[in-house]
């Protein structure tokens, strides 16, 4: 009796997955599979609108690979990435680490340090550019005017949104690491950084593999606030009048490519696109594989 | 074993998450509309509700200034008629995003707006050719119209308009000055300059201020811009039919010296124009500045808290213009849907016949436009376009919109927008280089990259 009713649930789960997967299935594959195979398909054409796209083979990929704007928005990102990736990561950890020291008010800090998380990328853009131009403002210059202010301005952001999130994410990972461990290492004399550095670290690499999975692929997938911290500006105005949008990251530069120019640009930026993905999903899981090396397993 | 077939789940569960960045550019589009069909609930509910057999209308505007007007015309038409009217106003600077995302919906707009050669290139194909429709009979001039290189008539003008310098005379006079004196570049620049150095005793500026962010930046990327492409227009002896390859640059010089008096005499220091922040049609209404860079379609705003409110040329000291007048033209053109169906667009050329010649329809499209070239319209009460009849009146050569043919307009003005701030911010001779190399070699570039394959 025992034993059939607990095959029950598992059975009818596999009877009925459909109906609960179902939703959730076609919800995926309409709004993410189809059109990222559609998304593919027009990347080899040249088309205005979607339902009118004619074949031309790879050509959108030449030009995306000679677009100067393209090749520098790649280099911008990557510095960005990493840059945010250890900022992030390593703020996120100290404030983790602090936070389950048994301070008083830790949850209220935690609350606190994840709000910046709920609130949107483009308002949160806004709202810094005014907060940066403020200060920058007495000292007669604006976030639009220097590349480096709008690199750290971003930078800046990015910490203050994300921190709390992978707060978040190391409290989970630092409460699972046994005590018994830690009190075993401070019976047999391990000093304060060594419990930290040989024990809670390598016991969390979990966290820090989601982590700076996640730092990384944010930080390459950038867009909102990108766009509205300094929309690209300033520009580098070369002797033929072109531009060279200093802080523009990847997505922005696909983004201005698919809206900003001519007709055949919308096929171009579609190949920029589909670059962009094979690149970030490449780091990503090159990254993956690197870290799941140094987890241990308990 | 477990475990890894778990992680192994995850890591693909969040691969998955990257898809969306990629899929990004082809459903942005739907991202930017969200913004700008916050005003059209109404008319959407009324879609739904009216019979479907009939044919309806969907019009895509450009002009955020116009939305309130046209709902409320929609909403009447939809009670007089039953052929339901849905209206969506892009938000400022995002229509040919938010166009391009509507056009491939199945409900695409049936009007939308093609007002300058670029927008002919870009959509020719996806409009009607609206020659001996009931629309093209009413009009009065076709002077406002757009055709593509065959010939055919993509979009027809629904309004005309002009822009220039609104002045407020009341402070002119105020500050010791008259209207009188201001009949070219000098008179222009000493008033403003005498104003500006008595700012702190008048209690008034002399020009609002002009920021660089997008609600605001077209009025100097784009209309201040025009005296530039004019004169060189005009120097060449015929009017420009098509976008030109490259400028020669020849009237740098004069869009320097009103866009350096600008900037220099006005409410808010140069360094602070770059990422907006100021109104300067409340600094203009609220009697803060007597000169405001802007054109007709202010008049309706303004002209009740400044009656008296005047509209000049583009005073940039060129030879001769004493008899400059004010820049009158059009990027208001309709365009009619090729590919909806064609009770959509019968009932769409009704409904623009009905704007156009219904009295009290037409009489709230011009009170908000400004001129419409059609036969049976309401005359215009609009002050700014009395202004410009009476310099057209008086002699003077009217500035047409040479402007509308800048190539890849976008790109374009965004380089020169971030030129122009980095000269606001240290006005040195290095730093207009830049703004002429994204004024002129911009163009060319712009150029090569709007005709390239």
């Amino acid at each position: 009796m025992n034993k059939t009713r607990s095959k029950t649930p598992k059975e009818s789960i596999k009877k009925h997955f459909l109906l609960f997967m179902g939703p959730v299935l076609a919800a995926f594959i309409i709004g993410f599979v189809w059109p990222f195979i559609q998304g593919i398909y027009l990347s080899f054409c040249k088309f205005r609108l979607i339902k009118d796209a004619e074949f031309i083979g790879f050509s959108n990929y030449g030009k995306a690979f000679s677009d100067a704007s393209f090749r520098y928005s790649f280099d911008y990102t990557a510095v960005f990435a990493v840059v945010s990736l250890v900022l992030i990561n390593v703020l996120a950890f100290t404030v983790a680490y602090i936070l389950t020291q048994n301070i008083k008010g830790s949850n209220l800090f935690r609350t606190v340090f994840f709000m910046p998380n709920l609130i949107g990328g483009i308002v949160l853009g806004y709202i810094w550019a005014m907060i940066f131009d403020g200060i920058l403002s007495r000292y007669s210059t604006s976030i639009l005017l220097e590349t480096k202010y709008g690199f750290w301005g971003l930078i800046i952001l990015m910490i203050w949104q994300q921190v709390g999130y992978m707060m978040i994410i190391y409290i989970a990972g630092l409460q699972a690491v046994p005590d018994d461990m830690i009190e075993a290492a401070s019976i047999d004399g391990a000093s304060r950084s060594q419990i930290l550095f040989r024990i809670t670290i390598p016991n969390v690499m979990p966290s820090i593999t989601i982590c700076s999975f996640l730092g990384l692929t944010n930080g390459f997938k950038l867009f909102d606030q990108n766009l509205a911290l300094t929309g690209g500006q300033p520009f580098i105005i070369q002797s033929d009048g072109s531009a060279i949008k200093t802080t523009e990251m990847m997505a922005l530069n696909i983004f201005n490519t698919f809206y900003g120019s001519n007709k055949s640009a919308t096929g171009v930026a579609q190949a920029k696109a589909v670059l962009f993905f094979i690149l970030v999903a490449g780091l990503g899981l090159l990254q993956l594989a690197y870290t799941r090396k140094r987890e241990v397993q308990q | 074993m477990k475990k890894k077939l778990l992680s192994v789940f995850l890591c693909a569960a969040m691969t998955m998450s990257l898809f969306a960045g990629c899929g990004g550019s082809g459903s942005a589009a739907t991202g930017t509309d969200a913004g700008s069909t916050d005003a059209s609930g109404d008319a959407e509910a009324v879609t739904e509700t009216a019979a479907s057999g009939e044919g309806s209308v969907y019009w895509l505007n450009f002009k955020p200034e116009l939305d309130e007007t046209i709902q409320e015309l929609g909403k009447k038409y939809t009670e007089t008629t039953g052929v339901p009217v849905k209206i969506v106003t892009a938000a400022s600077g995002t229509y040919s995003q938010t166009l391009q995302s509507e056009m491939d919906k199945s409900e695409a707009p049936t009007l939308f707006v093609v007002g300058n050669a670029a927008g002919v290139k870009d959509w020719a194909d996806y409009a009607i050719d609206l020659t001996g429709t009931k629309i093209a009979d009413e009009l009065s001039t076709d002077a406002y119209n757009l055709y593509d290189e065959t010939g055919k008539l993509v979009s027809i003008g629904y309004c005309y308009e002009c822009y220039g310098i609104i002045v407020n005379p009341d402070l002119i006079e105020k500050a010791g000055h008259s209207m009188d004196e201001i009949k070219n570049f000098e008179g222009l620049k000493t008033v403003a300059e005498d104003i500006h150095k008595n700012a702190d005793t008048l209690g008034f500026d002399a020009f609002s201020s002009s920021d660089m962010d997008d609600s605001s930046s077209w009025r100097f990327t784009g209309h201040l811009a025009n005296l530039e492409y004019f004169y060189e227009e005009k120097e060449s002896g015929a009017k420009w039919e098509e976008c030109p390859a490259s400028l020669t640059g020849k009237y740098m010089e004069n869009y320097k010296n009103l866009y350096d008096l600008i900037i220099n005499n006005s409410l808010t220091d140069p360094k602070d124009l770059a990422n907006g922040g100021h109104d300067a049609e409340a600094e203009f209404k609220e009697g803060k500045a007597a000169f405001f860079v802007n054109g007709s379609w202010e008049y309706a705003a303004v002209s009740g808290d400044v009656p008296n409110a005047t509209m000049i040329p583009y005073y940039c000291g060129v030879a001769g213009e004493e008899k400059a007048g004010l820049n009158c033209g059009t990027e208001n053109c309709w365009a009619v849907n090729a590919n909806a169906s064609e009770a959509d667009q019968q009932a769409t050329i009704d409904f623009m016949v009905w704007l156009v010649s219904d009295p009290d329809a037409s009489k709230a499209m011009v009170e908000q436009l400004g001129i419409m070239p059609y036969k049976n319209a309401a005359e215009s009460s609009n002050g700014f376009l009395n202004d410009a009849a009476k310099y057209t009146a008086d002699g003077c050569y009217v500035m047409d919109w040479a402007t509308n043919y800048q190539p890849n307009v976008d790109d374009y003005r965004a380089a020169l927008v971030a030129a122009l701030n980095q000269y606001n911010a240290d006005q040195s001779d290095a730093n207009w280089d830049l703004v002429k190399a994204a004024f002129v070699d911009g163009w060319a570039t712009q150029y090569g990259l709007a005709n390239a394959d």
